[in-house]
């Protein structure tokens, strides 16, 4: 299989499926675009023309609201036609299969496919089967990718901390099921980050997760001390409780983000959570809302992010 | 009928026996080689010069996909690519749908198989009822219906009482039970090895320890009943080593491997290859390496190809949800020659494991070329290059994570019972 399969023969990005073995020279370039876009939101008239006349299609096989949102607030302030589809209840409940859904919404025209999917792969199953026109944005797919996220991870960082190489990150949770610390540590180990650790029991992690580049603390002490950047993951409420995690409360008072524990950090370190926040489980109310958190520009430069992933698929 | 078979390089795995001779086969089975018999009239004659004449393959597991899934593959298509791969003698698991778990099942299964053309079909049973691992199945009716062997095919037992007893029941009536070793609860729901792929692309993973766990209950289970117990499809270097140990203590079992593990590991799935989705999973490179070994040290007795004809709707899925398999019955001769050549084996001992070591598993005479023996016989051209295609592939099932691959070795003819089934254009 054609690792490339998101550039086109001259090297552009045309489909964004994943971070994993995409150059530098590409994520500092959507950094870059996305930078562009910023302003655009304090401006009255937020839109430019860049997808004017451009069909895009939200396909969100599984439910989100903030991600989809953005997207569409995205598409929009690029002057695209959005439709949102929430497919999960229509047409696979009626057996459709996942290509047919994508070959009679390409019938009408799409010009891109922005897709969310519970099954890891399933966007790089998609742009293997559409017209070469179209573009595939994954909006993350189960437990692999969630690129759009890590990418505004990195503009996130890259904002506060003037970039990557003098940087110690931690990314604190729940690894194992997460596509947004698989983006996220793709893109910083692409872009130089000599320190990235990951911090969680073992339950929670990958078994080969070294390979990738990290290096594994299974306790807050060692973890985040003196990290400049702290990610905390989500823990989804279905895993607080059996055979991975005994009580969501254990899991506060090992793995949860307190100011007390903030102390171990860096002094100007910088706090970041994908969202939705579980207040009292990962995090501290008082962490999450404190000097040192991230959390809201973290969305709102994902609107420039993901405007600036969907010009550069479209124009390539 | 009687074929005379002139100038070919003839190799009996069995004996050793690699020579230019010429062969001869009457009423279904081989009656000299070298020097005809007196009287013999051929009524055919193959001009071997070039080719190796080997006995007929035997693979210890094709599914057929009958009954059932006829949808995937039919009886017929799956047949007769067996033969186009040289294989003559074929043992099928009981994954069908229903499972084979009823005399009559096996009956129409014999029958279909007898009045089609294609390779000789030993039914292997279903060791528990519906394969579900709670009630065991008429062992001896099934084997009266022509059964060879039993086995949950890939439903794991849950219970181990119920494997104890299985096997404790099976040995009164010496019969050999067939188990393929994963733990029901580690093994679920994963899809790929636990490793680098499975860290980097989020797929759910099958650690080795669901292999092993479920290796030393079935091991400790041998030695206490004495079963006869044949290990299918071992994946993982651990794996293989407890099988050593089991060996050597004396243990009554044996064991075979996929021919595709032999070649492939966890990196050939990325990026979601969901012909790379196959049960069990490709693992890491030690652990196909230590495969590779343990088949030319004879700690794993068997190659099969593990066919599994697959649709490609059931494939072109997110890799999670895409059905496992790998067909496989055409490639089982070119890939183990593969892996003979790159081990520097020569071909006699390249063609044990499929042929007569198998048909020793399986139990029946097969996989041997001397006199006497029936006439089921593989002539190929082992310098023959083709490559590995939709179109070239006679399976139904296009399911193969070779496809694009080039192939060394290439079947002209398939000799089953004394005539020619299969004959390469």
């Amino acid at each position: 299989m054609n690792r490339n399969l998101q550039l086109t023969a001259d090297g552009k990005l045309h489909h964004l499926l994943t971070l994993d073995g995409l150059p530098a020279r590409i994520l500092t370039e959507i950094l870059d675009t996305a930078e562009s876009f910023v302003s655009i939101g304090d401006r009255d008239v937020k839109k430019v023309p860049l997808l004017r006349g451009k069909a895009v299609f939200n396909l969100f096989f599984e439910n989100s609201t903030r991600t989809r949102t953005t997207f569409e607030i995205a598409a929009k302030r690029l002057s695209a036609d959005v439709f949102n589809l929430n497919i999960s209840t229509s047409s696979q409940n009626k057996g459709e299969t996942l290509l047919d859904t994508v070959a009679n919404l390409s019938a009408m025209q799409a010009d891109m496919f922005v897709v969310r999917h519970a099954s890891s792969g399933a966007p790089h199953l998609i742009a293997r089967h559409v017209a070469p026109h179209i573009s595939v944005v994954n909006a993350g797919d189960g437990r692999c990718a969630h690129p759009t996220q890590g990418l505004l991870d990195m503009f996130t960082i890259r904002h506060y901390k003037g970039g990557f190489h003098n940087l110690r990150v931690a990314i604190v949770g729940d690894v194992l099921h997460s596509r947004v610390a698989r983006s996220q540590i793709h893109a910083l180990t692409t872009l130089g980050c000599p320190e990235l650790r990951v911090v969680a029991p073992k339950t929670l992690l990958p078994r080969d997760v070294e390979s990738m580049g990290v290096h594994v603390h299974h306790t807050m002490e060692t973890g985040i001390k003196d990290c400049d950047v702290i990610i905390m993951l989500r823990l989804q409420n279905e895993r607080m409780q059996g055979d991975l995690l005994p009580s969501a409360g254990e899991y506060y008072k090992n793995w949860g983000l307190t100011p007390d524990k903030m102390k171990l950090a860096r002094p100007d370190a910088i706090v970041m959570h994908p969202g939705p926040m579980n207040r009292g489980v990962e995090i501290d109310s008082d962490v999450a809302d404190g000097k040192h958190s991230v959390i809201l520009p973290q969305v709102t430069f994902g609107i420039a992010v993901r405007m600036a992933v969907m010009s550069m698929v479209a124009g390539n | 009928m009687k074929i005379h078979i002139k100038n070919g390089r003839i190799i009996d795995p069995a004996s050793g026996l690699d020579a230019v001779q010429d062969v001869y086969l009457a009423a279904g089975r081989i009656v000299a080689l070298g020097q005809a018999p007196a009287d013999f009239h051929a009524n055919a004659e193959i001009d071997a010069a070039g080719l190796v004449v080997a006995p007929g393959l035997v693979d210890l597991a094709v599914r057929l996909r009958e009954p059932g899934f006829e949808y995937m593959a039919t009886l017929e298509s799956e047949m007769h690519a067996a033969a186009a791969g040289g294989i003559t003698s074929l043992a099928c698991p009981p994954d069908t749908d229903p499972p084979l778990d009823e005399p009559g099942l096996v009956e129409m299964l014999k029958f279909r198989a007898k009045n089609s053309p294609g390779p000789r079909v030993y039914p292997v049973g279903a060791l528990t009822w519906k394969l579900k691992g709670e009630r065991l199945t008429e062992m001896a009716e099934l084997t009266e219906a022509g059964c060879v062997a039993f086995s949950q095919a890939d439903c794991p037992t849950v219970d181990t009482r119920v494997l104890l007893h299985a096997l404790e029941y099976a040995s009164t009536l010496n019969l050999p039970v067939w188990l393929r070793p994963e733990d029901a609860h580690l093994g679920k729901g994963g899809v790929v090895h636990d490793g680098i792929v499975s860290a980097r692309l989020g797929l759910a993973a099958i650690p080795v320890p669901a292999e092993t766990v479920a290796l030393a209950t079935i091991i400790l289970l041998v030695r206490e009943t004495r079963a006869r117990v044949h290990l299918c499809r071992l994946s993982s270097r651990a794996g293989v080593e407890m099988v050593r140990l089991a060996k050597a203590d004396g243990l009554p079992v044996t064991c075979d491997v996929a021919i595709h593990h032999v070649h492939l590991t966890d990196m050939d799935v990325a990026d979601f290859n969901a012909n790379c989705h196959v049960t069990p999973p490709f693992r890491s490179q030690r652990d196909r390496d230590a495969i590779r070994q343990a088949i030319a040290d004879g700690v794993i007795d068997a190659i099969c190809s593990d066919h599994a004809p697959v649709d490609d709707d059931a494939k072109e899925k997110p890799f999670q949800e895409s059905e496992p398999g790998v067909t496989g019955v055409e490639l089982l001769l070119p890939l183990t020659l593969k892996w003979a050549r790159e081990a520097g084996l020569s071909l006699a001992d390249a063609l044990a494991p499929i042929t007569c070591k198998a048909a020793d598993i399986l139990g029946v005479d097969a996989g041997r070329l001397a006199v006497g023996r029936p006439a089921d016989l593989c002539l190929f051209d082992p310098d023959a290059t083709w490559m590995v295609s939709e179109r070239s592939l006679l399976s139904l099932g296009k399911n193969s994570p070779f496809l694009g691959y080039e192939m060394q070795g290439r079947v002209r003819y398939t000799v089953i019972d004394g005539h020619i089934d299969y004959k390469a254009n």
